[in-house]
């Protein structure tokens, strides 16, 4: 033991074994860093918070930004002079006395062409020239100034009140997308004449009627009021798709959420555990995750290849969502049944109740709030897709609003598709922005509905 | 019209049925000797269904085939030279007949035989449907005396009908059977139509996509699935590099560290992102994040296109964050408390404490959840035909314009194709592809999901 280290003999120093201090450094210098990585950690999560936080509020900030500013857009405050030389019509036919029903009808019809007939730009030019009468324009300015549907906004006032004939009054007008995207800077004010999409003349009408106030930006009440158009981008409106996506959304509800709400009694409350009920259990999940482009792909096939029925019907894309929408509605009910407690059951059945009686005068009243949940969210989905449409023929344009839900029609996210891809970007990009804005509206009143319900349904209980 | 009459009918029926049966039920009971086994609403309900099925079959029957018969028989007063002649005036004659029927009238002189056909047409849709109505009404009668004369103290009226219930619930569970049923068949058949076009070689293992545009039903062009296939993987793996540390970071610290006030806020504010829809986030993408992410790559020297796979996954994998954490929190908030508690006894911190013990336990469950994920970013369509520029070409760099598979789904079956032709049937292709991708990833994940659920439970 002659090499025995001298240091050993002093407690707590034995060979190769730490100091005190050392250790106490390490230990310390290991708690640092593990203390370290933890803020570090946390820090990782803060961040991830934060930039999801942060993504939501850019996102709803931008789409405001760009669409608020079109909801608002340009009219000119006209007088408009309908005058005798340019309205060359005969008085409105008046019903004879033994003039068939059929021969006024055909007589009043003949009337209304020869006042669409009637050369209304001219009218609206006279009026415009009346308001700027130091602006030099052609007619054709004037036609690139007003939108162009607006002439027979004016034949219509004469169809319906005769008595304007020769009379002057004042009508506000709306201007082309076009003065829309010049008075609102959304082009390049410096751009040459050939770049321009306005000609001298319209943007100097524009600029010194804007100037003057005959032009105003007035609310674009086109936008709740119209259907699409094409002919006249200032007056296109998203009535049509909304009434279309309305359909849709009623046929979601009444189809789905009964069949969705029985499937989903019978699997959790009646069916026997086998391999059967575990295929369909399987399936629901997998359905529940099958992309909706697929139900386009079946829809397109099924409903409108084999059962012929018309493109772009909402009543197809009605059916299409309700499949879509089914295992979203089946899985929240069964979770809904499942969370019934078993005293209910147990109670409804020692009373005497049968096990029909039990489920649907017990269990499933105490559901409610939790199937109209999820039938919100499933409506919610549903009101929302977009790419199933598609693939069923609902991009087409619709000038008319639905009559039905078998006439054509398109849907609120198809349309914003379809203006995101209109060639006047400088106009349809803030107008998608304002229809997107439209539809988050639509989904945030679902939502506050849904919430609402169940929060009175809960109380009642 | 005609269809709210219908509906009318039905219900006045169904109430009528109704009515009978509460009523000669009570009756029943009030001079029976014993206990009657069902109470007398469970009569009147039988009796309503008894009322009610044949009324609906027979009109189920007139509205499949009374259209066909009303046309022929409109076609028997046209002149026969003209039924037997060419088909396409036979189909203009015959629509100017239907426009005389509705009574909206027609342009151009009007035949005599036109107008005969289209006044009978009328009349014989008129007499039919009421007559259907009648039929319909006598048929309900017979069913409400059959069931109202059965009312007796014995009848298990209660079981009869709880019998019926029975059948439409499992009816409707049926649909959504016959709802993957009919997926699997379309896809399956229009598939196969579309490879007696184009061998399954070319189509799966091709590498050049550009599907050619004919008129006459021919296979012009070449079909290859790689450029799509890997256009889909690239932006679905973008997507997944942002969702993943995001949403599972998010989840974790929502989990386990944040403060219960900036939880009630954070949390519903994430959630939000999952109820946009995906059209949403490809404008968002298209005008907003595009041209930033084009101006970033120009500030440090890499050139991006404004829609590229860079754009489009960004903005797809914001879109799955919330499905991301929301299932991940799920899944970490199973892990069993005592397994937390054991680690932070002896001494870990709580991020190794999460690191260490709780994601592994998790993991099964995470990654399932991950799989998901991926099959949810499979299948985005709107995000990728807006913003990742549409350029089906096989190439690697992310910041260039590529395509994917729901993008030509898109492509092909929106144009003006014929629906026959090759150019259309290639989208059911890319559907079924689609199809069994994301079938193979959710049954694995449901799996994957499911035992870790019963580990712990």
């Amino acid at each position: 033991m002659a090499n025995v280290d001298t240091a050993s003999m002093i407690p707590g120093r034995t060979p190769g074994v730490e100091s005190n201090q050392d250790r106490l450094a390490r230990i310390q210098k290991g708690l640092r860093r593990r203390r370290a990585a933890e803020m570090r950690f946390r820090a990782y999560g803060a961040g991830a918070v934060a930039l999801a936080v942060g993504f939501v509020i850019f996102l709803f900030g931008s789409i405001l930004i760009q669409g608020i500013p079109a909801f608002w857009q340009p009219a000119a405050n006209l007088k408009v002079t309908f005058d005798p030389a340019l309205i060359k019509v005969d008085p409105k036919p008046v019903q004879q006395p033994g003039q068939s029903e059929a021969e006024f009808r055909r007589a009043t019809l003949d009337w209304e062409r020869a006042v669409t007939m009637v050369n209304w730009n001219r009218v609206i030019e006279n009026a415009v020239r009346e308001a700027a009468p130091n602006v030099e324009f052609t007619a054709k300015d004037v036609q690139a100034f007003v939108s162009p549907n607006q002439r027979f906004v004016l034949r219509d006032m004469f169809v319906r009140d005769p008595g304007l004939f020769g009379q002057t009054v004042e009508v506000e007008l709306l201007l082309s997308a076009n003065v829309d995207n010049w008075l609102k800077g959304n082009i390049d004010r410096s751009l040459a004449d050939d770049r321009q999409q306005l000609s001298p003349g319209a943007r100097a009408l524009a600029d010194t009627l804007y100037a003057d106030g005959t032009v105003r930006m007035i609310f674009s009440y086109v936008l709740f009021t119209n259907a699409d158009s094409r002919a006249a981008p200032a007056e296109a409106g998203l009535l049509g798709a909304f009434i279309g996506s309305l359909y849709m959304m009623l046929i979601v509800i009444i189809l789905a959420v009964p069949i969705g709400v029985a499937a989903a009694i019978y699997l959790e409350e009646f069916a026997p555990k086998n391999k059967l009920t575990d295929l369909i259990e399987v399936n629901i999940n997998n359905l529940a995750a099958v992309p909706s482009i697929v139900f386009g792909l079946l829809g397109a096939a099924v409903f409108i290849g084999y059962f012929r029925m018309p493109l772009s019907a909402p009543v197809v894309g009605g059916l299409v969502l309700v499949l879509m929408t089914l295992p979203t509605i089946i899985i929240a009910t069964r979770n809904a049944l499942k969370a019934v407690s078993p005293s209910i059951r147990q109670a409804a059945l020692g009373l005497g109740a049968s096990k029909t009686q039990m489920v649907f005068h017990h269990v499933l009243p105490i559901t409610y709030p939790g199937i109209m949940t999820a039938t919100i969210i499933g409506v919610a989905q549903a009101i929302g897709e977009t790419a199933p449409l598609l693939l069923i023929g609902m991009n087409a344009f619709v000038a008319t609003l639905p009559a039905t839900p078998l006439d054509q029609s398109t849907a609120l996210p198809v349309q914003i598709f379809l203006w995101e891809g209109n060639e006047n970007r400088n106009f349809f990009e803030p107008r998608t922005a304002a229809a997107i804005i439209i539809l988050l509206a639509v989904m945030l009143i679902l939502n506050a509905a849904a919430i609402y319900l169940r929060s009175r349904f809960e109380r009642r209980q | 019209m005609n269809s709210l009459v219908v509906v009318l009918f039905l219900l006045a029926l169904l109430s009528v049925g109704y009515q009978v049966g509460l009523t000669r039920g009570r009756a029943v009971a009030a001079t029976a000797q014993r206990t009657m086994h069902s109470r007398p609403n469970y009569h009147g309900l039988m009796v309503a269904l008894w009322c009610a099925i044949p009324a609906v079959v027979v009109l189920l029957a007139w509205a499949l085939f009374s259209d066909s018969i009303a046309l022929s028989h409109a076609q028997s007063f046209l002149p026969p030279e003209l039924v037997a002649g060419d088909p396409a005036a036979l189909r203009d004659t015959m629509r100017r007949v239907e426009q005389i029927a509705s009574g909206f009238g027609v342009v151009g002189d009007v035949q005599p035989y036109e107008l005969a056909a289209g006044e009978a047409l009328r009349s014989f849709r008129i007499t039919s449907f009421w007559a259907m109505m009648v039929a319909a009404a006598l048929l309900g009668l017979l069913g409400l005396l059959f069931m109202a004369r059965r009312i007796a103290p014995r009848l298990r009226a209660r079981n009869e009908f709880e019998g019926a219930v029975r059948i439409l619930l499992i009816a409707c569970s049926g649909v959504a059977i016959l709802t993957t049923v009919g997926i699997v068949a379309s896809l399956l058949s229009e598939a196969l139509r579309f490879f007696t076009f184009v061998s399954p070689i070319d189509f799966f293992f091709g590498t050049v996509w550009n599907p050619g545009f004919t008129t006459t039903g021919e296979a012009g062009g070449q079909y290859g699935l790689l450029p799509l296939l890997w256009g889909t993987i690239m932006v679905s793996a973008i997507a997944m590099a942002v969702a993943i540390p995001v949403g599972l970071l998010s989840a974790i610290y929502m989990a386990e560290y944040a403060d219960p006030r900036v939880r009630a806020v954070a949390k519903p504010i994430i959630e939000i992102l999952a109820g946009i829809p995906s059209v949403i986030y490809g404008v968002f993408a298209l005008i907003t994040l595009g041209p930033l992410l084009s101006d970033l790559g120009a500030l440090v020297g890499i050139q991006i296109r404004a829609t590229s796979a860079l754009t489009a996954g960004i903005a797809m994998g914001l879109m799955i964050v919330p499905f991301v954490s929301s299932l991940s929190d799920d899944i970490i908030t199973q892990v069993p408390r005592a397994m937390r508690d054991g680690s932070l006894g002896i001494g870990a911190t709580k991020s190794e404490t999460i690191r260490k013990v709780v994601l592994p336990a998790a993991l099964p469950g995470i990654v399932g959840a991950f799989m998901l994920a991926i099959s949810k970013a499979f299948g985005e369509t709107m995000i990728v035909v807006l913003a990742a520029g549409n350029a089906p070409v096989l190439r690697f760099n992310p910041f260039d314009a590529i395509s994917t598979v729901t993008v030509s789904i898109v492509n092909q079956l929106t144009g003006d194709t014929n629906f026959a032709s090759p150019q259309a049937l290639v989208a059911f292709a890319l559907g079924l592809t689609l199809f069994v991708m994301t079938l193979i990833l959710n049954v694995i994940a449901l799996y994957v999901v499911r035992k870790y659920r019963e580990q712990y439970e």
